[in-house]
């Protein structure tokens, strides 16, 4: 069963990729996708973000308590935290729900409907038209969000200490650039490339080959969303035990 | 001209068409027709490539469909026009939209010809006063229509309608059948009906296919019928009493007129 949905999945890929029968129709549809993405997703993005990196501010000072430790130790560990995992990692499980369910319910009501026979009928590869521009949005839109949520994480770590009283702007501005090692920053946005990449993929995947009608399409939805979280955390940690040795 | 020749066609086991062969003549309407699970579905869904053939070949103009490449598949295709049960409408762009879609995707033409090409073609069905609204806005005959539309935009040689009339009035599966005879002759196309609608077979039918379990049952015409002894083609299409009278009355008025039309035997 496995190898049966993975070879399939495979065969999806590959049949991407072929001349486009318009590339202006192409190139709408892909920033159709942009958009949807992006703008789609970033309220969440920027609510989910701001929160997390004041849990993770007001959590650390809770942790801390030895008055040896500094206080911008505080901000270093928020730092880190965010750009290291929370804000490619639960972003990305955040968007796997958001945009993974909407592109498989997206797709299995094209599907259903007939709407993707009757663009092969036409004589386009669907494949191409439908599934190409929204991994490439994903691959270009994601990392975005990713790098939105960094620094607003850390605005939110930033506020919730100044309002909790742990720690002062000054002091949390200082904690930041201390020790700071932009590799990270490079980490991250392998994360978020390999996230987006899953959750569009995936989902794609779900959708496009749903059979049956409303029932099969949430099913697919769930799915798709289930499977997108699972390999996440999978290649989360593949890719924190490769890189960071 | 679509040729099906030895087409056969199963799954997991279960032979849905088995060796059916039929010549589709252009500038005619041909119907398939046949109980539900006959395999019409199935032989429309092999004559356009959406489901390859196990044995057989499908021609189109002479050339094997099913031995193609994709890319010359691809070639045919866009000569093909075809209307879904479901109307298949693309229900995040308007009507105006869904006809101007295949034209931006395959033509290179200017955005004055693609909208005269795109009016012309509302114009053709009737539709110019809904172009603007999105397919859940409009009624289901209206939908079929800019079905119709989107299927004809390009020009096509060879239309397909999966049972045009399901899930319409009578009056309204009327307007449609007419549309598409009368689109059938204006544009000389090759058109491939599937249709359960008796009224269809009746006033549109030039050319008929039964299917029975898969296998072709009988051939004919809308006149054939009326006249033919095959008794599974009579159990299906005349089902009902009232059917039955309307079949015997139009016995008696085709051979009136037939004896009104021959000369007087000489003494």
């Amino acid at each position: 069963m496995f190898f049966y949905h993975f070879g399939k999945y495979l065969l999806m890929l590959k049949g991407m990729w072929s001349r486009p029968e318009s590339v202006k129709m192409y190139w709408k549809e892909f920033m159709h996708q942009c958009v949807e993405i992006g703008l789609g997703s970033l309220g969440i993005v920027m609510i989910i973000s701001v929160f997390l990196g004041g849990v993770t501010t007001v959590q650390t000072a809770y942790q801390l308590v030895s008055p040896w430790i500094p206080k911008t130790t505080i901000s270093m560990v928020v730092r880190d935290t965010l750009i290291l995992e929370l804000a490619p990692t639960m972003v990305c499980i955040v968007l796997a729900g958001v945009i993974g369910s909407k592109i498989a319910s997206e797709l299995g009501n094209m599907r259903v409907s007939e709407q993707i026979d009757a663009l092969e009928i036409m004589g386009i590869n669907t494949k191409a038209y439908l599934i190409l521009p929204k991994i490439l949005a994903a691959l270009l839109v994601i990392p975005c969000l990713v790098i939105i949520a960094g620094f607003l994480g850390i605005t939110g770590g930033l506020l919730a200490g100044e309002l909790a009283g742990i720690l002062g702007k000054q002091q949390f501005l200082q904690g930041l650039v201390k020790n700071f090692n932009s590799f990270n920053v490079f980490f991250a946005l392998i994360k978020s490339y390999t996230f987006a990449f899953i959750i569009s993929s995936i989902s794609a995947y779900f959708g496009y080959y749903v059979q049956g009608g409303a029932l099969e399409i949430g099913r697919a939805s769930t799915t798709s969303v289930v499977v997108s979280c699972i390999l996440i955390l999978f290649a989360d940690y593949g890719l924190a035990a490769i890189l960071l040795q | 001209m679509i040729e099906v020749l030895n087409v056969t066609k199963g799954f997991g086991g279960k032979m849905i068409l088995q060796d059916v062969s039929a010549v589709m003549e252009g500038g005619k309407t041909n119907l398939i027709i046949g109980t539900s699970g006959s395999g019409k579905t199935v032989l429309m869904k092999c004559m356009v490539g959406l489901m390859n053939v196990d044995k057989g070949q499908v021609k189109y103009g002479g050339e094997d469909f099913t031995a193609m490449s994709e890319r010359e598949k691809k070639a045919i295709r866009e000569k093909i026009g075809m209307l879904f049960q479901g109307t298949a409408l693309f229900d995040s762009m308007t009507v105006e939209q869904n006809v101007f879609f295949p034209l931006d995707m395959f033509t290179n033409l200017t955005a004055k010809e693609k909208r005269m090409r795109v009016e012309s073609c509302l114009d053709r069905v009737n539709l110019m006063e809904a172009y603007k609204k999105y397919p859940a806005e409009i009624s289901g005959g209206m939908k079929k229509r800019v079905g119709i539309a989107r299927a004809i935009v390009l020009n096509p040689k060879y239309l397909f309608c999966d049972e045009p009339n399901s899930g319409l009035d009578p009056q309204t599966s009327m307007v449609i059948d007419k549309l598409i005879k009368e689109i059938t002759s204006e544009y000389q196309i090759t058109t491939v009906i599937n249709t359960h609608d008796m009224n269809s077979v009746m006033e549109i039918g030039d050319h008929i296919l039964y299917l029975y379990n898969g296998l072709k049952q009988w051939e004919g015409t809308n006149r054939d019928i009326i006249f033919s002894r095959d008794e599974k083609l009579n159990h299906f299409i005349f089902a009902s009493e009232f059917l039955q009278d309307a079949k015997e009355m139009r016995q008696i008025e085709i051979m009136q007129n037939r004896q009104a039309q021959e000369p007087p035997l000489a003494d």
